[in-house]
């Protein structure tokens, strides 16, 4: 077990090690000028900021000075993009805004996603399952700059007690987390409803059923723990993608997440700021792929022994 | 059985959520707002940063301008009219070469210290660093001032010999390089605003730019109707009443609210939803919405900008002043105005939009009969010689019509076909400065109310001209009006450097801007301004 957790840490680092060198240089390699800016800048001016940010000096010294900096430094050093600010600070402002929304709308798909994939594959080709089918499809197709809009405008502009967007109130949260979770809970259907079919199709199952075991307890006790595997194995990467904050539902909703700061990061090319947040992702991500790998050995006794 | 559980669990979630909606509000946030005197306004994005030295963009400027205040002050409803700020008075000599400005002995800064004649010398001496590690791009700001340019050049070291001089604590001597009549004008601008001496330089040096933290909230303190309260990322700045302000008395607001919102069509829904008092913009395909649904709220209002397309005269065929002018003729702007933009934007003459007393010489208007003349007189043989020619613009959903329209009016009326560049902003920016595109989409904003703010970028290698233009003509009648005190002559010699521009087509006119926003019928003395700069110690919020 112990080396399990081991062995799958060392291959986060490597991955994630990897995953910032590419990074790094695909950055640099994109067109543009970060400090190009609506007025003028001198070339005098602009070679002071490039030795400002260490940018004058040849790639592979400024990819080495920046794991430098975070090794010995705990430092991801300054935004080029926002002056005067750290990424870190950055980073450290905006994660528990996303860490807050993205925990809540997970909470909301699962609640939402698995049942659903329980009752479509309860029904199977029955009207229940087309219709969860096609709330699940539509939760993948239509996306977040579509829903947040109708979200907007049909539900918080006639509710008085919502509001269109912002991030002041306690029920600011609710939209934004709305939103973001149907993308989540289409996904968790359409897999526990496989994942379901899978079980209630095996041996044991109409062995129990034969047995006279009652129908909920067959689902509760029987199948639903293998049935979910498939899911939480899909729950791991979600997690973490859904804590770093989604680009589009926070420009529509005004919400100061992380999920924005990828994006500006990369057309404002803020190299320091796209680098310390893939690197802190990267590192999310092989967290909870790590935990969702435990979850499945928690869940699967062949898994332990093997 | 699974009928049980849906049924319990949404009727879970539907009680979770009518708990959470009926336990969290009674107001809307304008309501609440209104009574506790706080003003919200939607700002477009994140400011880049605080330091008036430091910045140049106008979301920017909206902050600084509650923040900050200068030797004079915008008034709230005339334009190019300059009300007293920190100076109560101020004189000229006859050629209005040397101003006097006596400072108000009650002004302070947010801390309580005495703002002095010594906090602005410092602050020009700050801006002006010659120091290449101090990138203050607005810096030719305060070129008007004698020896600015050589001192911030390197020229000259002495800073006492650049024209500004505190006489006194409270007298400040400004020499200029040349007569300019409009001083006044020019100091309501940030870059003319002090900033506090003693808080600088506990954070840094004189020139520490960006690693200053003296800007950041808890470190502000400024001399203007407000002081920063709270500054969060993409989240909201929030100022409250200066309490030391010397005319506390005229500041109605207790605070204002400024929201990053960069998506325009929530910012409209925002408005709808009583939680904005004032949108940065309308988008234009919600115009017609907003017309038809607020009313008088929606206010379309002038704005002394221009759009443009510059051209790159270096590059066949536009080395060609006569195909210049034939692709400038060809522009049906009446049309890009009404069908594309539809905020009221008005066709562009010339590059200085109509203002005071100013005369624009009116060059450029759509004429497809003359431009196909012109094209014919170019010595091209036919359409098809022409060589491969694209336009350069953003990525913007309006770049893009904008650009198509161009390419559909040059196919239609010269029969020439026109590829377009999209481009993101900072690629885009890039390759205008390095001349690297035949056409780019381009505009300019009046720092001030005088065409110069229009007219100097054309100088020969000017930072802002990347045209390949250059005309000594041009540059001996800006010389001219700069040595000329009398005002209409001098607008008179400014109009013939138009002209001469203009003649020679290294821009393409397209339009004059306009500003397009939503107001609250609560929000009293915003008048229209030509700058769009107002000053909010005179904003007022009253219900009927």
């Amino acid at each position: 077990m112990l080396r399990t957790i081991l062995s799958r840490l060392l291959q986060t680092v490597v991955v994630v090690f990897l995953l910032v060198t590419f990074t790094f240089f695909a950055i640099h390699a994109m067109p543009g000028d970060p400090f190009a800016d609506a007025k003028a800048t001198s070339p005098e001016e602009k070679a002071a900021l490039e030795a400002y940010y260490g940018l004058d000096k040849p790639l592979p010294v400024q990819y080495f000075n920046w794991w430098k900096n975070v090794i010995t430094n705990n430092d991801f050093g300054d935004s080029i993009a926002m002056k005067g600010r750290k990424v870190s600070t950055l980073i450290s402002e905006s994660f528990p805004v996303s860490l807050k929304l993205g925990l809540l709308s997970l909470v909301m798909g699962i609640s939402l996603g698995i049942p659903l994939g329980i009752i479509a594959a309860l029904y199977h080709n029955q009207m229940l399952d087309y219709l969860a089918m096609i709330i699940a499809m539509a939760g993948i197709c239509v996306v977040a700059f579509v829903l947040g809009p109708i979200f907007q405008i049909n539900i918080a502009k006639p509710l008085t007690s919502l509001n269109v967007a912002g991030w002041d109130r306690p029920a600011d949260i609710i939209l934004p987390a709305i939103t973001l979770c149907f993308g989540v809970a289409a996904y968790l259907a359409r897999l526990t409803r496989g994942g379901m079919l899978d079980v209630l199709s095996q041996d044991y199952i109409r062995s129990a059923r034969a047995k006279g075991v009652p129908p909920l307890k067959i689902i509760t006790r029987h199948a639903l723990r293998p049935a979910l595997m498939p899911a939480v194995t899909f729950l791991g990467p979600a997690f973490a993608a859904i804590i770093t904050g989604s680009f589009v539902v926070e420009n529509i909703f005004l919400v100061p997440g992380m999920g924005q700061h990828f994006v500006l990061g990369v057309t404002s090319k803020d190299y320091n700021l796209v680098l310390g947040l893939v690197l802190f992702y990267g590192i999310l991500m092989g967290i909870a792929n790590l935990l969702s790998d435990l979850v499945l050995i928690f869940m699967d006794p062949k898994l332990r022994t093997s | 059985m699974g009928h049980i559980s849906v049924v319990r669990i949404i009727g879970f979630i539907v009680f979770g959520l009518s708990f959470l909606l009926t336990s969290c509000r009674r107001q809307s946030n304008i309501e609440e707002a209104n009574d506790a005197g706080i003003l919200i306004i939607g700002n477009s994005n994140e400011p880049k940063g605080l330091d008036p030295h430091l910045v140049s963009g106008v979301l920017e400027s909206n902050i600084i301008r509650a923040l900050f205040e200068g030797l004079c002050v915008e008034d709230p409803a005339i334009d190019g009219k300059a009300l007293p700020g920190v100076a109560m008075k101020w004189t000229p000599n006859k050629e209005f070469t040397e101003w006097t400005f006596d400072l108000n002995p009650e002004a302070k800064w947010s801390d309580g210290e005495d703002v002095t004649a010594h906090d602005f010398v410092f602050s020009y001496k700050r801006m002006l660093s010659p120091d290449p590690n101090w990138p203050a791009q607005y810096s030719e700001m305060l070129y008007f001032l004698k020896n600015a340019q050589e001192y911030n050049k390197g020229k000259i070291t002495d800073f006492a010999q650049v024209g500004a001089k505190a006489v006194d604590k409270h007298t400040l001597l400004l020499t200029l390089r040349g007569p300019i009549p409009y001083l006044p004008e020019l100091t309501k601008h940030y870059t003319w605003y002090p900033v506090p001496e003693h808080i600088v330089l506990k954070h840094g040096k004189i020139n520490t730019a960006f690693s200053s933290q003296w800007t950041r909230p808890g470190n502000l303190v400024s001399n203007g109707p407000f002081q920063l309260k709270t500054w969060t990322t993409n989240h909201k700045i929030e100022v409250e009443r200066n309490p030391h302000y010397w005319d506390a008395e005229t500041v109605s607001l207790n605070g204002i609210r400024y929201l990053p919102v960069k998506n325009y069509y929530t910012e409209t829904r925002m408005y709808g939803d009583e939680q904005l008092h004032l949108t940065y913009t309308v988008p234009s395909e919600l115009i017609p919405f907003a017309k038809e649904n607020y009313g008088s709220q929606l206010r379309q209002e002038n704005y002394v900008g221009v759009r443009f397309l510059r051209v790159n005269t270096l590059r066949e065929p536009f080395t060609n002043p006569k195909v210049r002018r034939a692709f400038a003729l060809a522009i049906d702007q009446q049309a890009i105005c009404e069908k594309i933009l539809q905020g009221g934007q008005k066709p562009a003459s010339g590059i200085v939009p109509p203002f005071g007393e100013y005369k624009p010489p009116a060059i450029i208007q759509f004429d497809p009969v003359k431009a196909k003349e012109l094209l014919a007189e170019s010595g091209y043989e036919s359409t098809s010689a022409f060589p491969d020619i694209t336009i350069l613009t953003t990525d913007s959903e309006t770049g893009r019509r904008e650009a198509e329209a161009l390419q559909a009016m040059w196919k239609e009326h010269l029969g020439i076909n026109v590829r377009i560049i999209q481009r993101e902003w900072t690629t885009y920016l890039q390759k205008q400065y390095d001349a690297d595109y035949d056409l780019c989409a381009g505009g300019w904003i009046g720092d001030y109310l005088d065409p110069t703010t229009f007219l100097e970028m054309w100088i020969t290698d000017g930072g802002n001209n990347n045209t390949g233009w250059g005309s000594e003509t041009f540059e001996e009648y800006l010389h001219e009006a700069e040595n000329t005190a009398d005002v209409s002559q001098r607008m008179a010699t400014l109009a013939k450097a138009e002209e001469t521009l203009l003649d020679d087509t290294p821009v393409l006119p397209i339009y004059w801007y306009t500003t397009t926003y939503l107001i609250r019928p609560e929000v009293k003395n915003w008048h229209p301004l030509l700058l769009n700069n107002h000053p909010f110690k005179f904003v007022k919020i009253e219900k009927d």
